[in-house]
């Protein structure tokens, strides 16, 4: 690192140097988050087909070979996917809003990869180690609304715009829920620090984990995720039996499938926050030797993969909620919860040290 | 010009031209669209004034949820532009009016003796572990707790208003119960009957 830094400064001179040698860097680092992150989603989708095949007792996609290697059937098939999605021509309905329609799929993922920033992978492995780095998801996850509502406006179809007013208003009422959600983990680590946030679960066990005081709080965060995906069960957004493929209906070829890589990362995303805040993000599940052997990053990616593998096992067993119930849902059973969670947590945390230790099981502190 | 410099011309050039494009586009979603933009940009000058939170928080409150209930609500108008400029001429010097004071009122403030770089010199940098959150936290809960509690009341009974206001005990309306619905049992729907069947010849 030093070494290129000098090089840098010696090529360009001390001020210019040392500042192109931050933006190389960093750019760097932001191409080792994004193309995991993308070829992820490639074979999140693979794996979506696959795992509901299984479930479904189906085969799923099973032609494409990966480069000729024939026991590897189907695993070509994300990338035959891609390939076709480029080729393809990308039709804008003449009665378009042409600027916005175009701009709506680049506002969808613009937000689904710039929440990566903040992201602990590791103790040490960060792209911006910053202090308000939970509020930072909080606002990015939120703008991903925009895209979806810009793109059912700009469509000028009626069932686009009815699934981008479903998304509007499904979007913003999962977002209060969460957000309580998480007020109640930065109650207990006292931090909004994504990295503090982990090291507050830090202990011997997964008993250490915020997923135990916090369990209500985990099985909400995890289902206004899949709301806030719009994922099914709660995909009314797109509801391809009622009105078509909803906000994206009028899209095709790569303007599409900015929408899913969106949509794939957004999931992917909510599964590392979920692991993050609530299972304990790199810690091993058993501070012991054979656990503490694999490194953090290793454990990090199992419990994201176990959380995805949560949310195609929903896809694949619920149906789809009715409109109603889903703002029922949200408004009249989440955020109850988790005000009175919010509320039991700041009493618990205001108790006298002698009477917080008198509890039996003192699982919070 | 240093980059910090750089970075508030940026956003300020930005952030007034997407201000007067709020006003001046005729199509409303547009406009719209160009106040969330203007809110993004002015989120990017409070970050280099180093208050993280209230950007953060501008962004996710405004740009995050009231934007979007906006934007809601004027893509499902139908505005008719015509007549909307029907009027605009005639009320035209009592809007000038208003605006040459509100002007004259900022600038009073800000031109006053009380402002300036001679009576507010420029804040001190504070360090990168420096957190505004807890700082924020720690000031509206024990110094400004009472204007606090006051604002928090005023919002609670403008929201109770509202629900009031728009809450109809319509007797017509026919609407599913969730509870009874998930209380059904099967014995209560379902009805096994046994029919003989008939002899085989």
């Amino acid at each position: 690192m030093e070494y290129f830094q000098q090089q840098f400064i010696n090529l360009f001179g001390m001020e210019w140097g040392a500042m192109l040698f931050a933006f190389a860097s960093n750019m760097i680092f932001i191409l080792a988050i994004v193309i995991p992150l993308l070829l992820g989603v490639a074979y999140l989708t693979f794996a979506e087909r696959k795992i509901i095949a299984y479930m479904q007792i189906r085969v799923g996609p099973n032609r494409v070979t990966f480069f000729g290697i024939p026991w590897l059937r189907g695993w070509g098939q994300p990338i035959a996917d891609a390939v076709k999605a480029i080729m393809k021509e990308i039709v804008i309905p003449t009665g378009a809003n042409k600027f916005l329609f175009v701009l709506a799929p680049v506002l969808t993922i613009m937000p689904a990869l710039a929440a990566w920033a903040v992201i602990p992978f590791s103790p040490e492995m960060v792209l911006a180690d910053i202090n308000a780095g939970l509020l930072y998801i909080l606002a990015m996850t939120s703008m991903g609304i925009y895209g979806i509502i810009i793109a059912g406006w700009a469509s000028n179809s009626k069932y686009a715009f009815l699934g981008a007013m479903r998304s509007a208003a499904q979007v913003v009422s999962y977002e209060l829920a969460m957000g309580f959600a998480l007020v109640c983990v930065l109650m207990m680590s006292q931090s909004l620090n994504l990295g503090d946030i982990v090291n507050g679960q830090q202990g011997d066990s997964l008993l250490n984990w915020y997923l135990i005081p916090l369990f209500p709080m985990f099985l909400v965060y995890l289902i206004s995720g899949v709301a806030e995906t719009n994922r099914a069960p709660f995909d009314v957004a797109e509801g391809e039996s009622e009105i078509v493929a909803g906000f994206h209906v009028d899209y095709s070829g790569m303007a599409f499938t900015v929408f899913f890589l969106a949509e794939y990362s957004n999931m992917i995303l909510v599964a590392t926050l979920t692991s993050i805040m609530f299972l304990g993000g790199w810690l091993p599940p058993i501070d012991m030797t054979p656990f503490t052997w694999i490194p953090g990053f290793i454990w990090l990616l199992l419990k994201i993969a176990f959380i995805l593998f949560l949310f195609l096992w929903f896809r694949a067993t619920f149906p789809r909620y009715r409109y109603d119930q889903i703002m029922r849902l949200g408004w009249k059973v989440f955020i109850p919860i988790t005000l009175v969670w919010i509320i039991l947590l700041g009493t618990i945390m205001q108790l006298p040290d002698s009477a917080r230790n008198s509890f039996p099981l003192n699982i919070w502190f | 010009m240093n980059f910090q410099d750089f970075l508030f011309y940026f956003f300020s050039a930005i952030l007034i031209a997407s201000a007067v494009g709020v006003i001046t586009v005729r199509n409303p979603v547009n406009s719209a669209l160009l106040l969330v933009l203007a809110f993004v940009t002015s989120a990017g000058l409070w970050l280099l004034l180093e208050a993280e939170f209230l950007a953060i928080a501008l962004v996710l409150v405004y740009v995050g949820a009231v934007m979007v209930l906006f934007l809601f609500v004027v893509m499902m108008l139908d505005i008719n532009l015509d007549r909307l400029r029907e009027g605009f001429w005639k009320w035209f010097p009592f809007g000038a009016l208003v605006a040459l004071a509100m002007v004259a009122e900022i600038s009073l403030v800000l031109m006053g003796k009380y402002f300036g770089l001679d009576e507010m010199p420029t804040p001190a940098p504070h360090d990168a572990d420096y957190s505004n959150t807890r700082e924020l936290g720690r000031l509206i809960y024990t110094e400004y707790v009472y204007a606090f509690e006051l604002a928090a009341v005023l919002l609670l009974v403008a929201m109770v208003a509202a629900i009031a206001l728009t809450l109809r005990h319509r007797e017509d309306k026919r609407s599913t119960d969730p509870a009874r619905q998930v209380k059904v049992k099967k014995e209560d729907r379902l009805r096994v009957v046994s029919i003989p069947t008939e002899k085989q010849e």
